[in-house]
């Protein structure tokens, strides 16, 4: 009898070990999608940020914390993912405000057209990375699509089993552990596709931002409000139709920062002003900024920051100053590289 | 409740543990509400039809218990009196008493399992029908409510009734007892049907906690979802594409389709069976095998004694043998020997018996000709192999060596599988036109040098039919092991071996299932039935 008790509890043992085992091969390493790897660098940052920026793509893509320090000393971090949705945005803020109180949240109100959840795949890129927490329960419940289940979350195997038979030699190199593919959350791209034709905009029949949208972006404020800290609404420049920004949104985002004493800041009619160029400044033809026009945005912004919401310069802070010249050194070699391979 | 959901698996854990934490008196009553709580995931408005047939059942089997004590009762305090003519007679009609509350409830229970499985089948043709003549107006077809397992428990059910009519098995005086003889989840799904009189005394019997057993049925389960999520639920993606596009899939692709839906359906039916039993088991109670290695038939017959087995034994002893002996049976008999000779006439009554039998069968797998016309081929073939048997015998005798040696059993195992394969395919296309057309384009296109290309437009890549290879020759060695000795019960004493084997299996199931995010939760194939 206590031979059959101890091998059971050796078989168990062995058997769950072999399981995370196959479970950290078969989950994906996001190395051609590294959007998805986004949400779980911030860990190995965490802490000692003045300013976080939240929200999508248009975050991740256009706010670059290196240009921020260098031109500012703003310590800031950007906690986006693709498609990243605004209950997503709240749980992450909650998640993020357990490791450091920022003088500033940023969020970027695109993300408020979705009400509902969208994308299985968008959902696993958010959430997955995200340490447990009752944050990430509760963003795996309200961002759930009819098709997932919890338990895909708790036990990822069950979600990527399938993969098995599609590895590739990053899921076996990176099987503990991924170099970082951000500069403190921002998404470098360095190629360029111009934006030839202004594109006109989709007729939508209904210019009204989902209600659930609004409660979270509500919420996201009275959280700010209780940690004292300083939430600044924001809307990256576009000029794509895929991405437009209707006059209706705008005018109940308007609306809403008024009303709660909130800053907000439209970037798209400011495009002139902040220096960007359409033929050069953007890698999808006007969807998303490249590099360059994130930096002279991150310039842009930055001064705003410092002026009107007094961020603090911190590159008196030694040590704070030695993280960040290693950070930006990593990033001008990560731009020239990009360039080099982009040639 | 989906047997291969998560919600699945947590209840069945939920269920084992209080199963053996609560007093033992109450394993029976948990069951009970088990099952309910299972079968409320169906709807509720299932709910409500188990619910009347069990009521029904329960009134109808008490009526005829009562009808059996009374006259129990007044023979024994009449005996002295009565003579032996009165006795008979006094039973008999007290039998046709008995009789009239039996067609009471068959009428009500096949009435109802009539009207919702059958309705829409019965006007579309009858629309047809009128249509032919050249009426305008068509009847409505309804789209009716068919609850879940209703085939399984309301054969189940009139199982019982007959039964108790025939004094095999005693009415249930606790209608909760009966209500979980004919609700018990593991077997609601896809049978097997069981009799009362070997299950329901298990049901309601205390059972203390047996390691043995307990382990047994966890293993049997996991062997179960292992043919289940690897094998089945893997080739319905190809099989969704043959059926389809079934226009461009033909020729050598419909023995293709042939030879997949047999592993599938073997895969799903048994593996569904394993896991139903398995839960049994791990509750301490033992339902009767469904299967007994049907592919490896050397006949028809044979392999109808080997496959669904319940299902064929309900339709021998509650169908063929009364047909085949009731009254206008015996006077076809005596006429049909009269008018053209015993060695003929005497058939006609069992080939009778026999195609309504097939015909009825045919029907309960499903509401349409594919599978009426399923039901009477295997009759057919049935009733010519019975024909040809004295050539066989004759064959056999002229060539011993031959068709007593081993190959000569596998060609006839093969020409058994692949014959019922051939038949079975009615299943999946559907429209009996259409499957003829496809059989006989195995004799008229011919794109065999086309198959390695098409076979990899089935939606299934190289490393999925590799799986599908491996799973079914797993399949295929696990089960001729087991035709030969129990496997579980030798594992049981080889602790290192048996855990080894437990956790591939576990991880082949985890990695190569096809379940979850990208795949289709399907039900399995008998569910429809």
């Amino acid at each position: 009898m206590k031979k059959r008790i101890l091998i059971a509890v050796c078989a168990i043992l062995l058997l769950s070990v072999l399981l995370g085992l196959l479970q950290a091969l078969v989950v994906p390493k996001y190395r051609e999608n590294p959007e998805g790897a986004l949400t779980e660098e911030y860990y190995a940052q965490a802490g000692g940020h003045d300013v976080l920026f939240i929200g999508d793509c248009e975050v991740y893509e256009s706010i670059v914390p290196a240009i921020l320090w260098e031109e500012y000393g703003i310590s800031s971090y950007v906690r986006g993912s693709g498609q990243q949705l605004v209950w997503q945005s709240y749980y992450l803020l909650e998640d993020s405000l357990r490791y450091e109180k920022p003088q500033a949240v940023v969020f970027n109100v695109l993300a408020l057209k979705y009400g509902t959840p969208q994308s299985e795949a968008f959902n696993r890129m958010t959430i997955d990375g995200m340490k447990w927490s009752s944050s990430k329960v509760n963003s795996i419940r309200a961002s759930m699509t009819e098709e997932e289940s919890f338990v895909d979350y708790l036990f990822p195997l069950l979600r990527f089993h399938s993969r098995i038979t599609d590895l590739s030699a990053d899921d076996f190199r990176y099987i503990f552990d991924a170099p970082a593919v951000s500069q403190s959350g921002y998404l470098m791209q360095t190629g360029i596709a111009p934006m030839t034709e202004v594109q006109r905009p989709p007729r939508t029949l209904d210019e009204t931002l989902p209600e659930t949208a609004m409660d979270y972006l509500e919420k996201m404020r009275v959280l700010c409000e209780k940690n004292g800290v300083e939430l600044i609404l924001m809307k990256a420049p576009t000029n794509s139709w895929a991405y437009w920004w209707y006059d209706g949104w705008e005018e109940q985002i308007v609306d809403y920062a008024e009303e709660k004493q909130v800053s907000y800041y439209n970037f798209i009619p400011l495009c002139d002003e902040i220096g960007i160029d359409w033929t050069t400044d953007t890698y999808d033809e006007g969807v998303h900024l490249n590099v360059y026009g994130a930096e002279k945005l991150s310039k842009y912004f930055g001064n705003i920051l410092v002026k009107d919401h007094a961020i603090s310069d911190r590159r008196s802070d030694a040590e704070l100053a030695a993280r960040w010249n290693a950070l930006l050194c990593s990033y001008y070699e990560q731009k020239k590289e990009k360039e080099g391979a982009e040639e | 409740m989906l047997f291969t959901s998560y919600g699945f698996i947590a209840f069945l854990a939920v269920l084992f543990l209080a199963y053996y934490l609560v007093l033992r008196k109450w394993q029976w009553g948990l069951l009970l509400a088990a099952s309910y709580f299972f079968y409320a995931f169906a709807g509720l408005d299932c709910l409500i039809f188990i619910f009347l047939t069990t009521a029904s059942a329960y009134v109808i089997a008490r009526l005829m218990d009562r009808g059996h004590r009374k006259e129990a009762e007044f023979l024994d305090q009449h005996r002295a009196e009565m003579e032996k003519e009165e006795r008979k007679k006094y039973k008999a009609t007290q039998k046709k008493k008995r009789f009239r509350i039996l067609l009471l409830g068959l009428v009500l229970l096949f009435g109802v399992l009539a009207v919702l499985k059958y309705t829409g089948f019965a006007l579309l043709n009858l629309n047809a029908l009128l249509g032919a003549f050249g009426a305008e107006k068509a009847f409505s077809v309804p789209d009716l409510l068919l609850p879940m397992g209703i085939s399984f428990y309301i054969f189940q059910t009139t199982g019982y009734l007959i039964d108790v009519y025939r004094a095999k098995t005693v009415a249930e005086k606790n209608p909760a007892r009966l209500a979980l003889f004919v609700s018990f989840f593991p077997q609601l799904v896809q049978g097997p049907i069981s009799r009362h009189s070997d299950l329901a005394a298990q049901l309601y019997a205390p059972h203390d906690f047996d390691r043995r057993g307990f382990t047994s049925g966890i293993q049997r389960i996991l062997w179960g979802y292992f043919k289940k999520l690897v094998i089945a639920d893997r080739i319905l993606v190809a099989m969704r594409v043959l059926v389809e596009s079934a226009e461009s899939y033909r020729g050598v692709y419909v023995l293709l389709l042939i030879l997949l839906y047999s592993a599938q359906i073997y895969a799903d039916f048994t593996g569904g069976m394993d896991i139903t039993i398995g839960i049994a088991e791990s509750l301490g109670i033992r339902l009767k095998e469904n299967f007994k290695h049907p592919f490896s038939s050397k006949s028809t017959k044979e392999y109808w004694n080997r496959w669904h087995i319940t299902m064929g034994s309900w339709f021998t002893d509650y169908v063929f043998y009364p047909l085949s002996v009731c009254r206008p049976m015996m006077k076809l008999s005596t006429f049909s020997r009269r008018v053209l000779g015993a060695k003929i006439g005497k058939r006609i009554p069992v080939y009778l018996a026999t195609v309504v039998t097939w015909f009825l069968t045919g029907l309960w797998h499903g509401a349409g000709w594919n599978f009426i016309v399923w039901g009477l081929l295997n009759c057919l073939v049935i009733l010519v192999s019975q024909e040809l048997e004295p050539l066989y015998a004759k064959f056999r005798k002229s060539a011993p060596r031959l068709t007593s040696s081993w190959g000569y059993g596998k060609f006839m195992a093969v020409r058994t599988f692949l014959l019922m394969g051939l038949i079975r395919s009615l299943d999946c296309y559907r429209d009996v036109g259409l499957t003829f057309r496809q059989w006989g384009s195995m004799l008229t296109v011919w794109n065999v040098g086309d198959f390695s290309r098409g076979v990899m437009t089935l939606g299934l890549d190289l490393a999925d039919w590799i799986i599908l290879l491996v799973g079914c020759l797993v399949m295929a060695v696990v089960a001729s092991i087991t035709a030969k000795t129990d496997l579980r019960e030798r594992l049981y004493d080889k602790p290192i071996l048996s855990w080894v084997i437990f956790g591939t299996l576990l991880i082949a199931i985890l990695l190569f299932g096809a379940y979850g995010v990208g795949y289709d939760a399907s039900q399995f194939i008998y569910n429809q039935f």
